[in-house]
């Protein structure tokens, strides 16, 4: 049997959906569009059912694109998930408003149980509901109250859900509206008569079945002080900001050990396969292709892992809907709205995470928008690149309390949001939209996280990255690894030829490093480095330049093992400063001037500020947009954005 | 007057939505004519606004607000 789970948002759907399920959950997509299909098994004594967890929705009328899944369902009696059951969950608080959505579903003619949620809230309000009578007046219906937090009434919501006698309902609640997978109504103004005409209905009955308790209405005067305080101009934003920079220091202190773990794991496995392993092709494949690529895709757990357990607490406790609501005025004018503050400032720690994180966005266009700029803020893969090239070209002054060092970093900061907002400028008026901005939200009462529904949350997350960014990621980094690993003909091997072998023991070290050099800058990746020296020569960079550029395509802090390869020294720049020394060496062989100077330092930083010199946020950016375009037009303009401010940084600054 | 110039506290009734695109949205969310509603708090910069029905909260922007049609009482 198919079982539908229909609901308001914020009505505790999803904390029934894991009860009845347990962990027997499949998160999928539906076709054409992100918005997941949670699927799973509900096992009984009769068997097992499949329970679909349908997106939350306030009226069977879509608005959203959430909605509009529920609508294809429900209108469709030969679509593959049309139910043969509907459980509808509502906020028992909140009667009058759940009840309009489960009167047009009650209409459809599918059996349909009615799971009264929250209703220790409601007894907090002072509401009595006599759920007898409210079956009765709805024709008959099952009416069960449940609460999902402590599992209580799910037993008997089971029962009733399985049981043989399905008494459909007789009597229309409103006739002619709806009928079996057909929605007869398609004049939004007649539509709206008739949700007021349902309106009415629901308010007649509901003052049969609920009584208003004298109570000290302290639950509701708590929940008002609490958004006096959390909306207030000036406490609010304190608030915050703080709460920004909890979250920020947890994901820099905390993810930093695990990511460091995966990062010195893969570095042995790769290293242990290259001593048990005989040399050959298919070794280095899997040392330096097969074993750095999953890495390349693991690492980034943590910082996901993290960020999504903070969005959790915020989302459920109902202080997100508030952080919307406070931001809301500010960010339209960049065709953004409220929702986008914390993917955009989560780009900061990084963008992948982020970008998973801008589904809470409603509106397509605001929620594109967001995707396309998230990449712009400064995330931390850029830091080693600012870190080395602050090193090498900013002087180590201070101006008064300020150190010049430290300042350039905190440009380079303000730049990428400049350059993010800018950008978003730009982009709403590009990006046509389907349908008008608009912020009708409910603020949702502050409660405590439902933590069961934690792990379950952070596991579709890390689960939907591994699986679908991860492969492209993946393909990317086998790819690069070839093109850095071979060169047309025997070319590499020619240039490594030429290198005079080691005579001392003490000198084997530097001459593998001269090796690798050699053999990098004979690849299929040097030789485009050298080819696209004419390029970026405008910009102050050198062909050696070129070759990190196209490397660090895959991950950005690439660019300082690049730098170290190309120039045959340690990595380590920080311990023996020889990356910096060797590159302060450098200098340009027609004009006998340093390569690596003040301009071409700075313009170098504009361009990593700017360019997108990351696939894995590419695979990302994909795998929520569902078309290549978005990726590759972010591609596009993030590196022309990037192109011609260095271009412009280095003509002013040389 | 409209939903968009009251303030706090006061309390009101719908008399109508005005029809737009978003007619049918407010009213999904519970402003249709004859129900009783206060605006109980404001964004900063007095944007969005949060409205009580029946002991939820909804907010929305002014411009939507403005599509609201109210009397006193």
């Amino acid at each position: 049997m198919k079982i539908s789970l229909v609901g308001n948002p914020n009505s505790g759907k999803t904390s029934i959906f894991n009860r009845l399920t347990g962990l027997n959950q499949k998160i999928g997509n539906f076709p054409g569009v992100t918005v997941d299909k949670k699927s799973g098994l509900l096992k009984s004594k009769d068997g097992s059912h499949h329970i679909l967890d349908l997106p939350g929705t306030y009226s069977l009328y879509p608005k959203t694109q959430d909605e509009q899944i529920v609508h294809d369902i429900l209108s469709d009696s030969s679509h593959p998930d049309y139910p043969d059951r509907i459980i509808v969950v509502a906020d028992a608080s909140n009667l009058e408003r759940n009840l309009l959505l489960f009167t047009q579903v009650m209409d459809l003619g599918i059996p349909v149980i009615l799971a009264l949620n929250m209703s220790d809230i409601a007894a907090k309000k002072g509401l009595v509901i006599d759920y007898k009578k409210l079956s009765e007046l709805l024709g008959g219906v099952k009416v069960v109250p449940v609460n999902a937090r402590n599992g209580q009434g799910m037993d008997q919501l089971i029962a009733e859900t399985v049981a043989e006698d399905t008494s459909t309902v007789k009597t229309a609640f409103v006739a002619g509206e709806f009928e079996k997978g057909h929605f007869q109504i398609s004049d939004p103004h007649r539509q709206k008569q008739l949700v007021e005409e349902r309106y009415r209905k629901i308010n007649g009955i509901l003052k049969f079945v609920i009584k208003q308790e004298p109570t000290k209405r302290s639950m509701l005067k708590r929940q008002r002080m609490a958004d006096k305080i959390i909306t207030h101009p000036i406490l609010g934003f304190v608030l915050f900001i703080a709460v920004l920079m909890v979250i920020f220091q947890a994901i820099y202190a905390w993810a930093e050990w695990p990511m460091d773990l995966i990062d010195t794991l893969f570095l042995s496995l790769s290293q242990w396969v290259i001593n048990h392993m005989p040399e050959g092709v298919l070794t280095s494949l899997i040392a330096e292709g097969i074993i750095p690529g999953l890495g390349g895709v693991l690492i980034f757990i943590p910082q996901i892992t993290l960020l999504f357990a903070f969005i959790f607490i915020l989302e459920e406790s109902g202080y997100m809907a508030r952080v919307v609501f406070i931001m809301d005025k500010m960010m339209r004018p960049f065709g953004l709205n409220g929702r986008s503050v914390v993917p955009l400032i989560s780009g900061v720690a990084c963008a992948i995470p982020a970008i998973m994180a801008t589904r809470t966005i409603e509106n397509w266009k605001e929620r594109l928008i967001t995707i396309m700029v998230t990449p712009l803020m400064s995330c931390s893969a850029r830091l080693p690149v600012y870190t080395l090239l602050i090193a090498l070209v900013i002087p180590d002054q201070a101006i008064g309390p300020f150190k010049l060092q430290g300042l350039a970093l905190l440009a380079m900061y303000l730049i990428g949001l400049l350059g993010a907002l800018l950008a978003a400028f730009v982009f709403k008026w590009i990006i046509k939209a389907k349908q008008k901005s608009f912020l009708v939200m409910e603020l949702p009462y502050y409660r405590m996280p439902r933590w069961n529904n934690l792990a379950i949350t952070l596991w579709e997350k890390v689960r939907l990255f591994v699986f679908d960014a991860g492969k492209v990621i993946f393909s990317i980094s086998i790819i690069l690894w070839v093109l850095a690993s071979y060169g047309p003909g025997d070319r590499i091997q020619q240039a490594v030829e030429k290198i005079p072998e080691p005579v001392h023991q003490e000198d084997v070290t530097a001459y593998e490093k001269k090796v690798a050099s050699v053999s990098l800058s004979n690849s299929y990746i040097g030789i485009l480095g050298h080819a696209m020296e004419p390029a970026i020569r405008p910009l102050g960079y050198n062909w050696q330049i070129g070759i990190a550029l196209i490397t660090s395509f895959a991950a950005r802090e690439v660019f300082v093992g690049s730098m170290a390869t190309i120039y045959s020294v340690g990595e380590t720049f920080e311990a023996d400063e020889t990356l910096i020394q060797r590159m302060r060496k450098e200098q340009n062989p027609v004009t006998g001037l340093p390569v690596y100077n003040l301009a071409s330092g700075i313009s170098l930083m504009v361009f990593y500020a700017f360019a997108m010199q990351c696939m894995s946020t590419l695979a990302v950016v994909l795998r929520e947009t569902k078309k290549w375009k978005w990726p590759l037009l972010q591609l596009v303009y993030m590196t022309a954005m990037a192109y011609l401010a260095a271009l412009i940084t280095y003509q002013i600054l040389k | 007057m409209t939903l968009d110039s009251l303030k706090l506290n006061q309390q009101v009734t719908i008399l109508s939505v005005t029809e737009n695109g978003l007619t049918s949205k407010l009213t999904d969310m519970g402003l249709y004519p004859g129900k009783t509603i206060s605006v109980i708090f404001k964004a900063p910069f007095g944007d969005p606004i949060a409205v009580d029905i029946d002991g939820y909260t909804l907010s929305l922007r002014k411009e939507e607000a403005s599509l609201v049609e109210v009397q006193i009482g």
